[in-house]
């Protein structure tokens, strides 16, 4: 019926209007969620996003147009069944709150009639998944902070291993530390399950940084421009785009790279024990006034070209520890951020304990000059994934 | 006063224990028929406010209406068509039930919240499923303090359904009225209010069975 390369799901046209209202909700959008991928729906308040959102598990009926979900129309499919086969998150939880945190997610599982130890083993198996205590399981949602509540959806949504999430500002209604938490545990939680997913937000941080490509919809949901994060950034494809990404693009795209994606130079690092002359002639090339030593696997300190002067080995005796540390996992963002807070030219890489080289501000705004090559992720699988497969 | 008729003379206790338990009993089974046959028919007007909102208004604007009507006017008016009969005293009895009843449960639907009704129905359950497991266990708090309301009115109402030859303990007070002699009137009084507190103090125990969530919410500071 639907093959890998059939989209998740596939907006065709699809218009909406809602009665009494002037103009329409969403204008003709058409839209392709390639399976396994996440996809954020981002814009201005009134921009039909919410309205696109629920247009494909048909709370909302589109007024013209086509909505596919692997593959079938899903004007075709009872709204139920479609639903069932949905992970839906909300962003104000909307936990049954008479209900116990156990059999909240085990909503859907019981309306497709599982059996019971299959349901009790799903549920534990998602708690595990998404990081909620077993003794948990037996309170009631009002006794759980906002997060853990905010887990718990999550864990609904997942819990009849549904191909498709749709996640409408899933995150909306909790604090920024909390909020910056749940997202990467999305991210860690997207990476083992490949699932598609499409979510609503009005968060552009969020958007660039969960999703594999971003829908950004002006009002009256026409759709402006639909690329992945750095393409976004880097050629915003009208003013609309560009006002809405706002005047720090270039620094948006420094939080979307990692230090490891550099290309990294050794930069005016020597191994301990090397003379001076080398040395020396390491620094002209390099430039700068200090030079780093290493003793081939770990870095040492920095010291300053004065004392390079003469013959003998480079001294260690006055090494300065560096000033601006970084891992491959950091950001450029955060490297920039640590190289001017340091007042340095060069942050060190370090990866478990390794010197890996030097990132300068030079490196990080050539980085910028080139196109994203996305980071390697690992591809959707076609096979359903190991959990709840059964 | 005299000796002869202080306020509780417990030879009559003794005497007329029997007629006692039994006007105890009747009151209660005129309580509970009257409060279950108007959750009955507040369920009813309540689901066609639900269904068909514009007609929510002439619902709510007829229950108050028909608690306007003075009660022993009401009894008074259906003796002539249903005579001395248990329906006399039930008729005015459930009427006046509605008003609390009907709003009980129209509160109850609607403090349920959207969110909540939002993702019943995008996790794919269906409307009945919808409305049995979610709406209903949620409109159930607020369904039963009107419960409570109702019920406790019902006991001190029935009482005047003595007057069409009803009323249970009612029937004591006026027969204490009628002779002047405070006994009846005292054991009738005291053993409604007592029949009051005791059903009241059931609602509360059966809220906590049906819906521990929420006394566990209201229980926390």
């Amino acid at each position: 019926m639907s093959d890998a390369s059939t989209p998740a799901v596939r907006l065709v046209d699809v218009r909406k209007t809602f009665p009494g209202a002037e103009g329409a909700a969403v204008e003709r959008l058409s839209l392709d969620v390639p399976r396994g991928s996440v996809v954020a729906l981002i814009g201005p308040s009134g921009c039909g996003k919410t309205t696109s959102l629920r247009m494909i598990n048909r709370l909302i009926e589109p007024s013209a147009g086509r909505v596919e979900v692997e593959g079938r129309d899903t004007s075709t499919v009872d709204p139920i069944a479609l639903r069932l086969g949905i992970g839906y998150v909300i962003q104000a939880v909307g936990l049954f709150p008479h209900r116990s945190i156990a059999d909240n997610i085990a909503v859907v599982p019981r309306a497709l009639g599982w059996d019971r130890a299959r349901i009790a083993s799903r549920v534990a198996e998602l708690a595990e998944l998404v990081g909620l205590e077993q003794d948990q399981l037996q309170r009631f949602p009002d006794e759980l902070s906002g997060g853990q509540q905010q887990r718990v959806g999550v864990a609904r949504a997942l819990a009849a291993d549904p191909p498709l999430l749709l996640m409408d500002e899933p995150f909306g209604a909790v604090d920024p530390v909390v909020r910056g938490r749940l997202q990467q545990e999305l991210l860690a939680l997207q990476a083992r399950l490949h699932k598609t997913i499409v979510l609503v937000t009005h968060d552009l941080d969020e958007a660039l940084l969960v999703a594999d490509r971003v829908a950004l919809l002006d009002r009256g949901g026409r759709l402006a421009q639909y690329a992945e994060p750095d393409r976004l950034l880097q050629e915003p494809a009208e003013p609309f785009v560009t006002e809405f990404l706002g005047a720090d693009r270039s620094l948006r795209r420094l939080a979307l790279r990692e230090v490891g994606e550099l290309s990294l130079r050794d930069g005016p690092v020597v191994t301990r024990g090397t003379d001076r002359a080398t040395a020396r002639a390491v620094l002209a090339r390099e430039g700068g006034d200090w030079l780093g030593i290493t003793d081939g696997v770990r870095f040492l300190g920095w010291v300053p070209a004065a004392g390079l002067a003469g013959e003998g080995p480079v001294p260690e005796d006055d090494l300065e520890a560096p000033a601006a540390l970084v891992g491959p996992d950091d950001t450029l963002r955060a490297a920039m951020d640590r190289i001017m807070t340091a007042r340095t030219a060069v942050a060190v890489v370090v990866e478990d304990g390794r010197f890996r080289g030097v990132v300068t501000l030079e490196l990080i705004r050539r980085a910028l000059a080139e196109p994203h090559t996305p980071s390697p992720q690992t591809p959707p699988s076609p096979e359903p994934s190991p959990e709840g497969s059964r | 006063m005299s000796d002869a008729n202080p306020l509780l003379r417990f030879d009559y206790l003794v005497d007329q224990r029997a007629a006692i338990v039994a006007a105890v009993l009747e009151h209660l089974e005129l309580t509970v028929a009257t409060v279950a046959l108007g959750l009955l028919l507040a369920a009813l007007l309540a689901g066609v406010a639900l269904r068909w909102r514009w007609l929510r208004p002439t619902i709510s604007a007829g229950t108050a209406a028909l608690y306007t009507i003075p009660s022993v006017a009401l009894f008074a008016l259906l003796v002539p068509s249903t005579g001395l009969s248990r329906s006399t005293a039930l008729i005015p009895l459930v009427a006046y039930t509605l008003v609390v009843l009907v709003s009980a449960i129209l509160d109850g639907f609607d403090q349920v919240p959207r969110p909540v009704e939002e993702a019943a129905e995008a996790l794919g359950l269906t409307p009945r499923r919808r409305v049995l497991r979610v709406r209903i266990p949620l409109a159930l708090p607020v369904i039963i303090s009107g419960l409570r309301v109702a019920t406790v009115t019902t006991v001190g109402l029935v009482t005047l359904a003595a007057i069409v030859g009803q009323g249970g303990l009612g029937r004591l007070i006026l027969d204490g009225l009628r002779r002047a002699f405070w006994t009846p009137l005292t054991v009738g009084a005291v053993l409604s209010i007592v029949l009051a507190l005791l059903l009241d103090a059931a609602f509360v125990l059966l809220e906590r069975r049906l819906a521990p969530w929420a006394v566990r919410r209201t229980a926390r500071p």
